[in-house]
This record gives structure tokens, sequence and C-alpha cells, in this order.
């Protein structure tokens, strides 16, 4: 039996989106506006959906309190009210995109959730990020 | 394949305690949700059924008979009640999210007029839900 669960969070931050491989003109074309040289900022919701049976003792797939504590210190804390190109080290080599975004916040949890969670049967199986309630993306392996 | 979604909401009371467990390890798993007089949630069930559009309806089922089904077998069970005082399935069982994904569908499971159930999802809060797929 497997059931997903997922849990809501936000954050705020800026990035901007530039490849220093391209010329400022590929760039700009490429990106437009998010290739302005100060950035500019999004709310971001991530949602975290983990999977796995439900533990017949408390009726759950994981403690809800582990999991915002992962997300809290992982995600939230790593990430809001930053400049992400500027402030964090995983944008350092990376084009801080919600698509590398979605990527690297699962790489984070994942590792987390091998090293801290106490039911090996339970898995993160989604990463589900909105950068504005336009435009969303999914990532999953 | 096509998938049809329809949405109910209903408010009920619930609160989680498992009696094999002591009333400090009750108070450390669960924390508030522990409190005996209970609280309360706006649930949002999404119920997805998925099937081929019937060529005379253009219908993957008739909405109105979905909508009679989760009538039955959500709000009228559901609405407006204590879950664990006043849910028979949930004597035995906790009323947490991920259970009670699960009652919904077996309830729901088998009863459709046409169509799968392809999935039930239950939103306790705007940031909390939970998917069950039959897997």
């Amino acid at each position: 039996m497997k059931v997903y669960l997922t849990r809501r969070y936000r954050f705020s931050a800026s990035h901007r989106l530039h490849n220093g491989a391209l010329s400022s003109e590929e760039n700009a074309a490429l990106y437009g506006k998010c290739n302005n040289p100060y950035g500019h900022g999004h709310n971001y919701a991530v949602e975290v959906t983990v999977a796995g049976p439900v533990d017949p003792q408390t009726g759950m797939v994981i403690d809800l309190g582990k999991l915002d504590r992962w997300v809290g210190e992982e995600v939230v804390d790593r990430f809001d009210h930053t400049h992400l190109n500027q402030d964090v080290e995983n944008f350092r080599t990376q084009i801080p995109t919600t698509e590398n975004l979605c990527r690297e916040i699962y790489r984070l949890l994942k590792v987390r959730m091998e090293k801290e969670c106490p039911r090996r049967e339970v898995t993160l199986a989604r990463i589900r990020m909105e950068e504005t309630y336009a435009n969303s993306f999914e990532y999953t392996e | 394949m096509v998938y049809l979604t329809r949405k109910a909401e209903f408010s009920a009371s619930h609160f989680y305690h498992n009696p094999e467990m002591s009333a400090e390890e009750n108070r450390r798993l669960f924390g508030k949700c522990n409190n005996p007089h209970g609280h309360g949630h706006n649930y949002v069930v999404e119920v997805t059924v998925s099937g081929e559009v019937d060529e005379r309806s253009g219908m993957v089922m008739d909405l109105k008979d979905l909508k009679a089904l989760l009538e039955q077998e959500v709000l009228e069970p559901f609405d407006h009640k204590f879950l664990n005082k006043e849910v028979r399935v949930f004597d035995e069982k906790i009323p947490t999210t991920e259970n009670f994904a699960l009652e919904i569908w077996n309830r729901l499971k088998g009863k459709l007029s046409a169509g799968k159930l392809h999935r039930v999802r239950l939103y306790e809060t705007t940031d909390l839900f939970v998917d069950y797929l039959g897997e």
C-alpha cells in the first residue's frame, strides 16, 4: 500500500537568470527581463511529496514535525530572503531557474531523508514548485 | 484516456490517539492533535475518475451520478461529524488524513456508474494533502 502525502511550504527570494558562457546579447535574448543584472524576486511555493505505506501505529506516512524540520533547515532557512545567485552556495555554478531549484531541493531533501527518516520504506516522491501563480515545475526521479 | 475530477468540501473534527501507547507517548507523538476534545478542519476531497469519452454523451461519467455518490459516501457520513466518535471505522483506526483518504477510496471503489476510480486527494488544509491511487 502506497499513500502520497504532500506538504506545502513557502519562501521568498530573488534571482537573476544569466549564463556566463554566453554573450550579454545572447543572455538578453534568451532570458529577457529575467537577465536584469540586479535580479528580481518571487514568492515561491514548494510542495514536498513523500510516499510510503501508512504506519499502523501512528496512522501516518511520516512524522510531520520531522518533515517540517528537514524542509525548514534544508530549504526555507537556506533560501528564504536571499539572492539565490549571490547568497547561496548551491547556485554559484548553476543558473537558479525554478527547474534547477526543484532538482536542488529534491537532492537536498533526499540526502536528509536517507540519513534521518526512521522508516526506510518512505521515499521522497516529488518536488513541485510554483514560481508565480502561472508557472509551476515538478521534478521526480 | 480522460481524467475527470470533482471536488467536495466538508467540515469535521478529530483527534489523534493510539490507545496502545501511554498518555505521554501520545502527547509526544501527536502534539496538539492529541487534544481529546478534538479540533476541526475544512476538508476538501477531489475524486478523479479515468476513462474513455462515451461517444453518445461526450462524457467519461455522468457528473450528477458522481455528485450523488459523493453526497452519499462522503458528505452524509462525515460532514459536521466528530470522526473519532461518530464514524465506525475510526473506532479502530486513527483518523489521520492518510487513513481518511483510504476510507474514502474504499467507500467509492466499485460504485462509479462509469469509468475507473483513479485517485482520491484529500486536503486537510491548503498546505497538507494526501493522494491515494489504489497502489
